[in-house]
């Protein structure tokens, strides 16, 4: 199974759980596989017509998906997932 | 009277005043990086502005911009928030040209860039280390609404950031090369992405732009909610061909062996970008991959990157509390 890093930011809607084992062939369906476990994270992973969170970076291993397929990225079972808040610089 | 000829023509130039001489930077290869023959690293290096980092290229741009269009004259005070680099750089033009400074700044920086801010006679308020940037961004978008006299460049929206890449770091990189196979480029505000990826892509479609990302550490994720989240609105992700993290562990190692393999002593940002110029090069068959080493690393001494051992690094809880970008 995919597993789903979670960053501090969302812990608290995961029971404090840093890691997740998710279901899913997609970015997509491990993200939706997520919200499915622990129903506090859906609204911060996903805006309201199910897209991914504008200032939410998700990335499979270290590649950002939205410069992949985005949420139709495909996702292995040895794969991680690394969903983090988007943080400037400079 | 004739002198020895010059190994190097042109030389370093000669310009007006210290605000003239910023870019112009040295392109350095990276030979040990290199994965094989036909593909060869190539880093700029931003250390050799005034202030020692890109930004001085970024500073300058919006300040000339915002005289240009009458937003700005002398006496104006100048409000931005910062990871430090901008900060600095700022100082030193508005210092030069008669503007008063306030920057908003994270409070878990290294000493040394509050220092330097000091020492150009910037005022510094700080902002939740804990937030890191998006942090300095949130109080200096308040700071600014709430006091309408403060004129802020705001870098991470301001399109001369980028102008000062696309008209500068690009035009100098194609100077130097005739064919540029890939572009690695940190991402902080997305300006030297960005503009350098316009006049690459320009130049030639075919040049694969790459982005190095920084994951923060753990400590320095403090935000209420993943809505808190920032990105910079002068970003264009459809430009990227490739956004990769970075984690602050392999880019002080990265930052490690460009001392010891390449001999440069670089800003953590730099040992980030080389990573990823480095997995991008050895992707490739043939071609160059050009990199911007943002800064030098001065600025970093009293983080103990350079001189402890990456173990004690996370030990002591550096990696996961310092802010490198």
């Amino acid at each position: 199974m995919p597993t789903a890093k979670i960053p501090p930011v969302l812990r608290s809607s995961t029971g404090g759980e840093k890691e997740v084992a998710v279901d899913g062939a997609t970015v997509g369906d491990a993200l939706r596989s997520l919200a499915s476990q622990h129903a506090d994270t859906e609204r911060q992973l996903f805006g309201e017509g199910g897209e991914l969170n504008r200032y939410v970076n998700v990335y499979l291993n270290d590649e950002d998906v939205r410069v992949l397929d985005g949420l139709d990225t495909a996702v292995g079972a040895s794969d991680t997932l690394v969903i983090l808040p988007a943080m400037a610089g400079g | 009277m004739a002198g020895a000829q010059l190994d190097n023509r042109p030389c370093g130039g000669r310009y007006a005043d210290i605000v003239a001489s910023i870019g112009h930077t040295p392109l350095v290869e990276l030979k040990q990086f290199s994965p094989k023959p036909s593909v060869r690293i190539w880093a700029k290096l931003e250390s050799a502005n005034p202030t020692g980092s890109v930004k001085d290229r970024v500073a300058r741009s919006m300040i000339d911009d915002a005289e240009a269009t009458g937003a700005i004259s002398p006496g104006q005070t100048i409000l931005e928030p910062t990871s430090g680099n901008t900060g600095i750089s700022l100082a030193m033009i508005c210092r030069r040209k008669g503007y008063p400074l306030k920057v908003v700044m994270p409070e878990n920086v290294t000493a040394e860039r509050t220092q330097l801010l000091a020492m150009y006679g910037a005022e510094i308020v700080y902002s939740p280390g804990e937030q890191g940037s998006n942090g300095a961004v949130a109080l200096a978008l308040e700071m600014a609404e709430a006091d309408s006299s403060y004129y802020m460049p705001y870098q991470y929206g301001n399109e001369a950031n980028p102008r000062a890449h696309y008209d500068g770091t690009a035009v100098e990189i194609l100077e130097e090369l005739d064919d540029v196979a890939a572009f690695v480029g940190g991402l902080g505000t997305g300006g030297t992405l960005m503009g350098t990826a316009r006049r690459l892509k320009e130049a030639d479609p075919a040049t694969r732009i790459v982005a190095a990302e920084p994951l923060q550490g753990e400590l320095v994720q403090g935000l209420r909610s993943l809505d808190d989240g920032f990105i910079p609105p002068i970003i264009d992700i459809t430009l990227l061909d490739r956004k990769i993290f970075v984690s602050n562990r392999d880019a002080v190692v990265w930052t490690k062996k460009l001392i010891e393999e390449e001999g440069i002593f670089a800003g953590v940002s730099s040992g980030a970008v080389a990573a990823i110029s480095h997995r991008v090069a050895s992707d490739l068959e043939a071609g160059n991959v050009v990199t911007v080493f943002p800064d030098g690393g001065w600025k970093y001494l009293s983080s103990g990157v350079y001189t402890k051992t990456v173990e004690e690094l996370e030990a002591d809880g550096t990696l996961e509390t310092a802010s490198f970008w």
